[in-house]
């Protein structure tokens, strides 16, 4: 790596402050970019930790909503987030017993890896990214591979997920990387359902919207039965072609569908 | 009723004790006073022409000490082959020189073609940065089809990118051509050997320190065989006199053929250390280690079998292209010829084999010797070819295999394809098979399975290899251009205690426990006075390391033999201080004594003789306990085996997961179980690995796609089951004093062909029958496509 | 910038740039090269230690976050008087080990499992270990000194 200023503030304001310097990254778990900056592909001179910021961790529940830090490791959220079972679920297998006791939510979410867990469960729960300075929708906040609408030093401070009825996230392991190779999370609120695929798609993480329609008036897996999944835009690569990962998203939101049920 | 000590017990691993607490010494673990470190500088393009090297703005950073570039080692020698292939047509194989550092030309990714010696790792890295190289990229050649026809040449100078063309036996081309031509039955399989990378869990490392005052170098590095590279070195390489040179494989963390050869890195820290006076370290990065351990493997098959319609076997016949890389490594040339074509009649009485290998160049990283080293490919290679005839021919496949064995009253057996075996029992590991896989309960829990929504396959394999590296006339009559035995000297010291330096290099397979088993149990002293030592040219003899499952195949004579001589020599003694004959002197649990009486000495007693040697017959007899011994093997070792598994197939996903897996082995007599199944069971979980995850995959520009764990898959624990593992039904090697035969790779050769004959099978089941062959990896996105294929 | 933390119950400090991860300041400033780097891409677990009591893969985490933590390795875990403790025992008596060097992650990472899972199922021991890669064992023997560590019968795991 190349070397750089490290800074540990405690408090969000401390944080936004160190940003403002535009050689300055944020550093939340580090298992993503410690990596890629060991690789040189980043070289930021100015590391700003997140890990000290008491106000950006933990998990809170109430009135059907689960309010997560940002700062909150997998692995809390694994064991705290009792109301939202699928969520808790997903937690638990992101990467390893070790990534989880470090990596986190806003890190995940700031990156938006076209692979990874939590975009398909924030994007299924239409859940509110918090940054330091507003609110982001899911819908309006996923914005391509690697991209999200975070602006230049904005900081992910919180996610907020509204508690489904039912959920399930069907992760069908990379067996390398042990990121989705396709993920599906479904999740089914009083008001309708939503279908979030990961891993599948060279835009990142979509909504399935046909499947959301006709699992509305049937939440079944045979509700699926008739629909096909465009290969077009899939990701083709060492692991799978762009039909065996469309494959893939049909066969996982059926499977989605029967567990939550 | 198991042995608690000596040869046949399990004994726990003395070396345990250090790993278990942080105490291993690992080459990086190694900081020398005044070390500096080097860092390389590597091609990110697969084949380019290198115009120029400009090091001067990188010179002049801070702490940068030295930089080097394959300029300055136009005069030293390359990295030999060390086995010498003729064509068919009588001409030698080509030899491009394989130089310390790229020269003229980068030939595949990872190349390396500067390094910088800096104070720190980090310097050295900045500084490797700065160095602007200009490099014009060439078109590569990845493709081995490609590269016969023509293509890019990876090596100018020699006009071709086939290193050889290779045929064997070629006296019997033209009957075998013959045979299959007049044959009632030909089954045809192509298929693809994967490419794959070893993976041992410690990347290479090495350190250099040159003494000034001494002229004396010593180099610290990861290899499986520390002679060996100090040969190569020595002999070819640097010209470093190899009595001035020392080579110290300190605790080596796994191997697997991809630590046997000497490569560039080694030779580079020599030469910067004498240059610089300092210590030069390097530890390879895992990108690194991708990109330029040798790999393994990468075969393109085409294999026939023919066969009378009751199933008998009348010949094999295989044409295939094995991939070298972009230059030689020290054992490229043998792997796929003499450790794969001469394997090619299998456990089987075939009459008739003829094999044809054509090896090629390619702007890829050289391809050498992973665990197996051209026996999984012929194993392969034979055994998914035989289910496929089976099939085709609707003939049970462990029947036709047991029709065609050799049986035990035909040892010692040559084969087709030349080689003598010493002796086996193949229907009875198939029988020991039968009892312990259940296959009478196989067809329920495959209904199991489907009711799970899954379908369930069984697959079964007979193999046999041939291993315990080798007798070095033979080999040297082949092309071999070094021989293949083994050494060991057993010192006793005069407080009784015992060293025993020997050539096998341990990288995880347990040498200090099992090595003083044996000695332990010839003298009848405890293992705890046994001390045995390996990894130094310093302090041991001689001896050619530890790879082709020899270790105790080769090395364990040499020690039985030394300690034989040690015997002899004490009880020379001990007749003397009982004053006795020596034929009255008899020898057991560690006693000298006199036959009939209770007069006696321990071991003890006479090993202090030997050193305070007061009345002592010194006109006859010197003083001193020490012995040595080489021992060259008379022929290869066979272990053979009988594997079983049953696999789920996920027919939405493709996805396979092995249920169980029975291995059932003949490894001849066994020092220490527990080590041996040990064995077994890592062999088999890299052939699943290869089977179902492992995929090295170039792109058409020659770039590594597979480049770290993010893309190539490693078998982790929750991919793989327990293993059901037997070595009871064992036949005794009949050429070397132990009996053994050796076990260190044969899981890796059973268990692809076994994975994918299960998942065949499990296909089938459904009905699939238009899949008669996934090529491995079997990843769910393949086996999907063969399902959907239609 | 001084960093100081607790390794294995013992106070040390030290002089580490920003870029100094843990892995770098145990093996090169305190000498304690018993955990090992074995990869890039923070998979292999060959470097696995425990960071205030949890696993954590020392080659992603930077020391200075470590400032102020309490660090356990794999020198530490031993008894007192220097014998092998359970696991480490565990491990030697089922041959859960050949080579070694992925070795001192496994151990740490089997430590944190059994400290919150007392009776892990075979199943659930293999998920934990989903960050540590061997290349030696095929990981039956690890699995089964796990096994054997939490007080559970390995009989039935096939030997030899």
């Amino acid at each position: 790596m190349y070397n750089f200023e490290f800074v540990k503030p405690s408090s969000i304001s401390e944080a936004v402050t160190a940003l403002t310097d535009e050689e300055a990254t944020p550093l939340s778990g580090g298992q993503t970019l410690l990596p890629t900056m060991k690789q040189r592909l980043a070289n930021p001179e100015k590391l700003v930790s997140l890990a000290g910021i008491a106000e950006m961790q933990g998990v809170t529940e109430a009135d059907g909503m689960v309010h997560i830090g940002a700062a909150t490791t997998h692995a809390t959220v694994a064991a705290k987030a009792q109301s939202y079972p699928g969520l808790a679920k997903l937690a638990a297998h992101i990467g390893d017993p070790a990534v989880r006791n470090r990596g986190t939510i806003g890190g995940s979410l700031a990156n938006n890896d076209p692979a990874a867990c939590y975009p398909a469960a924030a994007l299924a729960s239409n859940a509110t990214i918090v940054t330091d300075s507003r609110e982001i929708a899911a819908d309006d906040y996923f914005q391509g591979m690697f991209s999200t609408a975070l602006g230049e030093g904005e900081i992910v401070t919180a996610v907020r997920f509204p508690v489904p009825q039912v959920s399930n996230y069907q992760k069908f392991e990379q067996p390398a990387s042990r990121f989705a190779l396709v993920g599906v999370f479904v999740a089914k609120y009083a008001d309708g359902v939503r279908v979030a695929v990961t891993g599948a798609s060279e835009d990142g993480v979509f909504r399935w919207s046909e499947a959301e329609a006709a699992l509305e008036s049937n939440f079944s897996a045979d509700a699926l039965a008739n629909l096909t999944v465009s290969a077009q835009d899939m990701i083709e690569d060492l692991h799978g072609s762009k039909a065996y990962r469309a494959n893939l998203v049909k066969v996982l939101t059926g499977r989605a569908v029967k567990a939550a049920n | 009723m198991p042995k608690d000590s000596g040869i046949g017990a399990s004994t726990k691993r003395v070396e345990d004790q250090r790993f278990l607490t942080g105490k291993g010494r690992y080459t990086s673990d190694i900081n020398l006073v005044n070390q500096t470190h080097a860092v390389f500088l590597r091609s990110d393009v697969a084949h380019g022409a290198i115009k120029s090297i400009d090091t001067a703005a990188a010179a002049a950073m801070p702490g940068v000490l030295a930089i080097f570039t394959g300029e300055d080692f136009a005069e030293v020698g390359g990295n030999p082959a060390g086995w010498a292939i003729t064509s068919r047509d009588g001409e030698p194989m080509k030899e491009p020189k394989r130089p310390v550092l790229a020269h003229g030309k980068v030939r595949h990714v990872g190349d390396a073609y500067a390094a910088v010696i800096a104070e720190t790792v980090e310097q050295a890295r900045d500084a490797a940065d700065a160095i602007v190289a200009e490099i014009e990229e060439l078109p590569a050649v990845v493709d081995m089809s490609a590269a016969l026809a023509g293509g890019p040449f990876v090596h100018d100078e020699i006009e071709t990118n086939q290193c050889f063309d290779w045929g064997w036996i070629e006296d019997n081309r033209a009957a075998t051509d013959a045979a299959i031509k007049n044959a009632p039955h030909v089954t045809t399989l192509e298929l693809i050997n994967n490419r794959l990378v070893p993976n041992a869990i410690e990347t290479r490392a090495s350190t250099a320190d040159y003494d000034p005052g001494t002229g004396e170098y010593t180099l610290y590095t990861t290899s499986q065989n520390p002679h060996l590279t100090r040969l190569l070195i020595s002999a070819f390489v640097m010209g470093i006199a190899e009595n001035k040179l020392r080579v110290v494989s300190p605790d080596v963390g796994g191997g697997f053929g991809s630590k046997i050869y000497h490569y560039g890195e080694e030779a580079l820290v020599l030469a910067a250390s004498k240059k610089l006076c300092r210590p030069v370290k390097w530890t390879a990065t895992r990108s690194e280690s991708f990109l330029t351990d040798a790999h393994g493997r990468d075969h393109v098959t085409k294999i026939e079998l023919a066969c009378e319609k009751d199933g008998t076997f009348i010949a094999f016949r295989t044409d295939t292209m094995a991939n070298v890389g972009a230059y030689l490594s020290n054992f490229s040339t043998a792997t796929p010829t003499f450790l794969h074509g001469t394997l090619m009649a299998g456990n089987y009485t075939v009459p008739h084999v003829y094999v044809n290998v054509k090896t090629v160049f390619t702007n890829t990283a050289p391809v050498d010797a992973y665990r197996g080293a051209g026996r999984p490919e012929a194993t392969f290679s034979i055994e998914r070819v035989i289910d496929k005839c089976a099939h085709e021919l609707g003939l049970d496949a462990m029947e036709m295999r047991r029709k065609n064995f050799i049986k035990p009253e035909q040892f010692p057996y040559v084969s087709a394809a030349g080689l003598e075996y010493d002796t086996g029992n193949y229907d009875a590991l198939v029988d020991k098979l039968n009892e312990l896989a259940d296959f009478k309960g196989f067809e329920a829990r495959r209904k199991l399975s489907e009711a799970d929504g899954k379908l369930r396959g069984l697959g079964i394999n007979a193999y046999i290899e041939a291993c315990g590296l080798a007798p070095s006339n033979l080999t040297g009559v082949l092309g071999s251009r070094v021989g293949y035995y083994d050494a060991a000297t057993v010192r006793v010291n005069a407080t009784g205690n015992l060293s025993v330096m020997v050539g096998a290099q341990s990288t995880g397979q347990g040498h200090e426990t099992a090595f003083a088993q044996v000695v332990s149990e010839m003298l009848g002293i405890d293992q705890s006075s046994i001390d045995i030592v390996h990894g130094d040219t310093a302090k041991i003899p001689f001896g050619m390391g530890s790879y082709g499952s020899r270790s105790i195949a080769v090395c364990g004579p040499a020690v039985v033999r030394a300690t034989e001589k040690i015997i002899n020599k004490a009880t020379k003694i001990a007749a003397h201080m009982l004053e006795t004959a020596e034929a009255d002197i008899e020898f057991k649990d560690g006693q000298f004594s006199v036959a009939g009486t209770d007069k006696s000495v321990s071991f003890g007693e006479v090993a202090f003789k030997a050193y305070v040697p007061q009345n002592y017959p010194v006109e006859d007899l010197e003083p001193g306990l020490e012995e040595t011994a080489f021992y060259d093997p008379g022929n290869f070792t066979y272990p053979s085996g009988a594997y079983a598994c049953e696999v789920e197939v996920d027919p939405e996903t493709g996805k396979v997961t092995v249920e169980n897996f029975t291995a059932v082995d003949d490894f001849g007599n066994v020092i220490n179980p527990m080590i041996v199944t040990g064995q077994v069971h890592g062999g088999i979980g890299q052939g699943i690995g290869q089977a179902l995850l492992e995929n090295c995959a170039y792109d058409d520009n020659g770039q590594l796609l597979s480049a770290s764990y993010m893309d190539y898959a490693m078998p982790r624990a929750s991919d793989l089951p327990f293993y059901t593992v037997d070595h009871s039904c064992n036949t005794p090697c009949t050429h070397n004093p132990l009996g053994v035969k050796g076990c260190g790779e044969a899981g890796a050769i059973g268990s692809p062909p076994t994975i994918v004959n299960a998942v065949i099978n499990a296909l089938h089941s459904a009905g699939h029958t238009h899949v008669t062959h996934i090529d491995m990896p079997v990843s769910p996105a393949r086996v999907w496509a063969a399902i959907n294929a239609q | 910038m001084k960093i100081s933390m607790t390794v294995n119950g013992e106070a040390v400090s030290g002089e580490v740039e920003g870029r100094t991860l843990l892995v770098d300041f145990l093996r090169n400033d305190l000498k304690m090269t018993g955990t090992h780097i074995g990869c890039d891409t923070s998979q292999c677990g060959a470097c696995t230690v425990h960071v205030n009591g949890m696993s954590v893969k020392s080659c992603s985490i930077l020391a200075a976050e470590a400032d102020g933590a309490d660090v356990a390795t794999i020198e530490g875990q031993a008894n007192q008087d220097g014998s092998l403790n359970v696991i480490q025992q565990a491990f030697q008596d089922h041959h859960g080990l050949q080579c070694g060097f992925c070795t001192p992650g496994m151990v740490m990472a089997a430590t944190e499992l059994l400290k919150h899972n007392k009776k892990p199922t075979v199943a659930e021991i293999r998920h934990h270990l989903d960050g540590n890669i061997c290349r030696c064992t095929g990981y039956h023997n690890i699995v089964k000194s796990i096994m054997a560590a939490s007080g559970q019968d390995v009989s039935s795991i096939a030997a030899e």
